[in-house]
């Protein structure tokens, strides 16, 4: 007459399927067929056009230029963001929450935004537009442009990745450290660091994937000068609204590649962490 | 060394958490800051390590004064509440950390001698490879009183450091602890809310109430004769009575038999210890009727019993010989009690021979 | 509060601050507040003129409509996703687990042109769409909404699964032993437990989405007073050096923005009430 016992917490097997067929469905739509149709696009004309595509000069410039604009963001992101987060977690001080907000703010700034206002003040009617001009400097529709665009963007990755683990870790060993003699600089780089730096490395890995990838800011601050301004994802939208479907899709491959890596090395530093912290005990 | 902390005030905005203590600790003594919490023992502790400013006051270690000296200068010694050991660190990396550090770092074989000798000391040289999370709480103990000693300490300080370990490894870690004191012979202070602890472990006993040190003594001294109502509630076991001084003579507003005490006539706060109250067989004559509610330790020269009078629960002790059960009526005496008056002068109280 | 000169122990208080400061002030700040200055140039008039262009209102009705649509039906999608990773054991889960931070991590450009292949008329699941019900998904503001869907839903699913693990089965199982059906169990205990969470996923969805250019022009078809975006206006502002024009679309939609996070906040407190 009873079925088998089944827990108070659990939903009859029916729903339990039906709630799994539904997820799976909205992970296949939403989740993975964006994926599957970059791929595929990019080898619908087989891999040696898509090879020639990512392998043309336009291309290689965009992948250095992305890379030059990465390379200088995430370490001037990396510097900025643990500072941050060593004086918010490790000390108090009143406007902490404010400068917590100001922290997390270009999260919910439009990424256009966040190009626009470089070009505000630097861009040729701009607040330094004259100066700039007249010696010669060029920020918008440059290099440095790039870079402060892309820096806004980047800004709270490392700061938020880091910082709620700094605030759980509290000011104990720390303070344990400096009884035993350490300096400040000791301290940090041999008590604080090593316990962050799972933490702080998965936030540079989004920062960097995010850097790399990052399109709104940059497309308003680059002025799409083919060879000289255009990063990877710029050279995309050039190549899709030039029809060239199949070169478009394939520098965008590599992008998506690059965001799997970032997403499977983050996965595997979770992993890593999490066996540090649960596994010993 | 010889520490003087000399009217030390520190506040927390609007509270004040030290209102002005002063404490001398001699060296090689072991003292015990012991008080409610929220009494601002903990605080004083973190102003001696240097990990808490003040905002008046100094703390001077063999004469030095040590305002503005930085935690890291002082070479005290602290093992913290929860250890606060280094999470990512070996045991044996935890104590080396303080050698390591200094500016005059020693060689590597001399780190590992002395890591060794250490670990020898805190009895887990086994330990040495494991990490904190590895191990048991009382393990983890033993490693922050290493790592604390491994920068050759001028003071010790411990703040609460038994509260983690269960109730049987306590009382062996305690005198182990007092032990090893003694042999060492570093000045130490305790920060504890365990009066048994404090008693136990320490030459003298620093009672602290509201942010100030109302007595330091040694525990038979406090518990014999207590400056303060406080000291005398929150030391040994005591009921706390209202009572009214009349004529040399305390009546308690409890149904007991008065006691004869010095004090002028008023209002008057009575602390009876169990040992001072005297359960008899009968009902006898006048006050101090009672019943009693429980019996335990019935196996000792004196059981222990719980008796009820006047509606109050108090703890009291069977006369010599005397015979009663749960639940039997009983003559309680009252045989000492001492005695606060209004004015915070305190006398012993004696009982008064009743003419029957 | 304890003031930072107080604390002597720990180190380093001035350095970190003052390269926070730096960071903040010249990366964040002083842009920002250009933001905020640029536009009056025009004049107040000149402000609600620039502001009140038709193309104007229908841009950023358009942006906000689709951002908080987006983030309305992610909820129960955001909600499902996390429910099945926390509470349900299959084969693959680790990899449903994973595929959630796809959004995150695939640039927004590749994500544009991926959903644009896909709902295109010619596409994978558009020419069904069409063929059955004659309705258009890419290049009309359906699309929008789908692209903004795709940007926010890990927001939702991130922000409700550490709350559903945290919640335990106790709360289910003392309504259980109460009396109270599933459904009841469901809607009067788990629901209003994950309900500050959702909100939270909502408030985030939204935040991202509402700004959300690079997955979105390509889908959107980009009609001027049908599917074109706010970003897109200041895009095109900045194209014929309309600075102040742009900087003024920009700060609408900034303070619109925050008008919106800061009510959802309101909602927030009002959720938490007599929580901790």
């Amino acid at each position: 007459m009873m079925g088998p016992f089944r827990p108070a917490h659990e939903d009859a097997p029916w729903a339990r399927r039906l709630l799994l067929g539904l997820a799976l469905l909205v992970a296949l739509v939403m989740l993975l067929l964006p994926l599957l149709a970059v791929f595929t696009e990019a080898l619908r004309r087989g891999l040696p056009v898509a090879l020639d595509a990512i392998l043309e000069e336009d291309s290689l410039a965009a992948m250095r230029l992305t890379l030059i604009v990465a390379a200088i963001t995430v370490p001037v992101n990396l510097v900025g963001g643990v500072a941050a987060a060593w004086c918010v977690a490790k000390f108090d001080f009143p406007g902490k929450r404010l400068l917590v907000t100001l922290i997390e703010l270009p999260f919910s700034v439009s990424p256009v935004i966040a190009g626009l206002v470089f070009v505000l003040i630097f861009g040729a009617q701009g607040w330094f537009g004259e100066w700039l001009r007249a010696r010669d400097i060029q920020i918008i529709f440059a290099l440095p442009g790039l870079v402060l665009a892309t820096v806004f963007v980047t800004f709270p990755f490392v700061a938020r990745t880091v910082l709620p683990l700094m605030q759980e870790q509290g000011r104990d060993e720390e303070e344990a450290a400096a009884t035993l003699g350490a300096t400040g600089f000791q301290t940090f780089w041999r008590v604080t660091l090593p316990n962050v730096k799972w933490a702080l490395l998965s936030g540079v890995l989004l920062c960097n994937a995010r850097a790399m990838g990052e399109f709104g800011a940059v497309s308003v601050v680059s002025g799409h000068i083919r060879g000289e301004t255009n990063t990877m994802p710029l050279h995309v939208e050039i190549l899709y609204n030039e029809y060239q479907f199949a070169g478009a899709f394939a520098v965008a491959a590599l992008l998506a590649l690059l965001g799997l890596v970032t997403l499977a090395a983050k996965t595997a530093l979770e992993r890593v962490a999490g066996r540090r912290a649960g596994g010993a005990a | 060394m010889s520490i003087e902390v000399e009217g030390v005030v520190r506040r927390f905005g609007a509270t004040a958490a030290l209102e002005g203590v002063s404490l001398s600790i001699a060296s090689g003594e072991f003292v015990a800051l012991l008080g409610p919490s929220g009494s601002g023992k903990t605080t004083l502790l973190r102003i001696l390590a240097g990990l808490e400013g003040t905002d008046a006051g100094r703390v001077l270690i063999e004469g030095a004064d040590m305002t503005g000296v930085p935690a890291r200068e002082r070479r005290i010694g602290v093992v913290f509440q929860h250890y606060a050991l280094f999470r990512h660190m070996t045991v044996f990396e935890n104590v080396a950390f303080g050698l390591r550090v200094r500016r005059d770092r020693p060689a590597e074989a001399e780190i590992a001698r002395r890591v060794r000798e250490l670990l020898a000391l805190v009895q887990i040289p086994e330990l040495e490879r494991r990490y904190p999370e590895q191990i048991s709480g009382g393990q983890r103990q033993r490693v922050a009183l290493a790592r604390a000693l491994a920068i050759e300490p001028r003071l010790l300080l411990l703040d609460e450091p038994f509260g983690a370990l269960d109730a049987l490894v306590r009382k062996d870690v305690r005198r182990w602890v007092r032990g090893l004191h003694d042999r060492l012979g570093i000045s130490t202070i305790l920060v504890t809310h365990d009066q048994e602890e404090a008693m136990e472990m320490a030459d003298r006993v620093a009672v602290m109430e509201k942010g100030r040190i109302v007595q330091c003594d040694t525990a038979e001294t406090l518990l014999r004769a207590p400056a303060t109502p406080f000291v005398a509630g929150f030391l040994g076991e005591a009921a706390r009575l209202t009572c009214r001084v009349r004529d040399g003579r305390a009546h308690f507003d409890l149904p007991l038999p008065p006691v004869e005490v010095r004090l002028p006539d008023g209002p008057a706060l009575a602390f009876l210890r169990p040992a001072g109250l005297v359960l008899h067989a009968g009902v006898g004559p006048g006050q101090g009727g009672g019943v009693v509610r429980s019996i335990r330790d019935a196996t000792e020269a004196r059981s222990r019993a719980v008796v009820e009078v006047g509606g109050t629960l108090l703890d009291a002790v069977l006369a010599p010989g005397a015979r009663l059960e749960r639940g039997a009526p009983c003559r309680v005496e009252v045989q000492s009690a001492l005695v606060f008056g209004a004015d915070g002068a305190r006398a012993e109280a004696e009982a008064v021979l009743l003419a029957t | 509060m304890r003031g930072p000169a107080r604390v002597v122990a720990i180190p380093g208080f001035g350095l970190t601050m003052g390269i926070t400061l730096a960071w903040l002030g010249l990366i964040v700040v002083i842009p920002l507040a250009a933001l905020v200055i640029k536009p009056w140039e025009l004049g107040v008039g000149g402000v609600i003129a620039s502001l009140s262009e038709p193309r104007v209102w229908a841009a950023l009705r358009l942006s906000f409509g689709t951002a908080l649509l987006a983030a309305l039906i992610n909820l129960p999608l955001g909600l499902l996703l996390a429910w099945v990773i926390v509470r349900l054991r299959f084969p693959g889960r680790a990899l449903l687990d994973g595929a959630v931070d796809l959004p995150f991590a695939l640039p927004t450009a590749v994500a544009g042109i991926a959903l644009t292949a896909i709902f295109a008329p010619n596409g994978w699941l558009g020419a069904p769409i069409t063929a059955l019900t004659g309705w258009q998904v890419a290049f009309t503001p359906a699309g929008i909404v789908l692209a903004l869907m795709f940007v926010g839903l890990p927001f939702i699913v991130r922000t409700v699964e550490p709350v559903l693990r945290d919640m335990g089965r106790d709360a289910e199982e003392a309504a259980a032993t109460l009396g109270a059906t599933r459904p009841q169990t469901l809607w009067r205990v788990v629901l209003p437990a994950l309900a500050p969470a959702l909100l939270t996923g909502f408030a985030l969805s939204f935040a991202r989405s509402v700004g959300e250019y690079g997955s979105v022009i390509f889908i959107a078809g980009n009609l001027p007073m049908v599917s074109e975006i706010a970003p897109l206006l200041i895009v095109i502002r900045l194209e014929q050096f309309d600075y102040a024009g742009a900087a003024a679309v920009g700060l609408a939609m900034l303070t619109l923005s925050f008008g919106v996070l800061f009510l959802l906040n309101l909602v927030q407190r009002w959720l938490r009430r007599g929580r901790r």
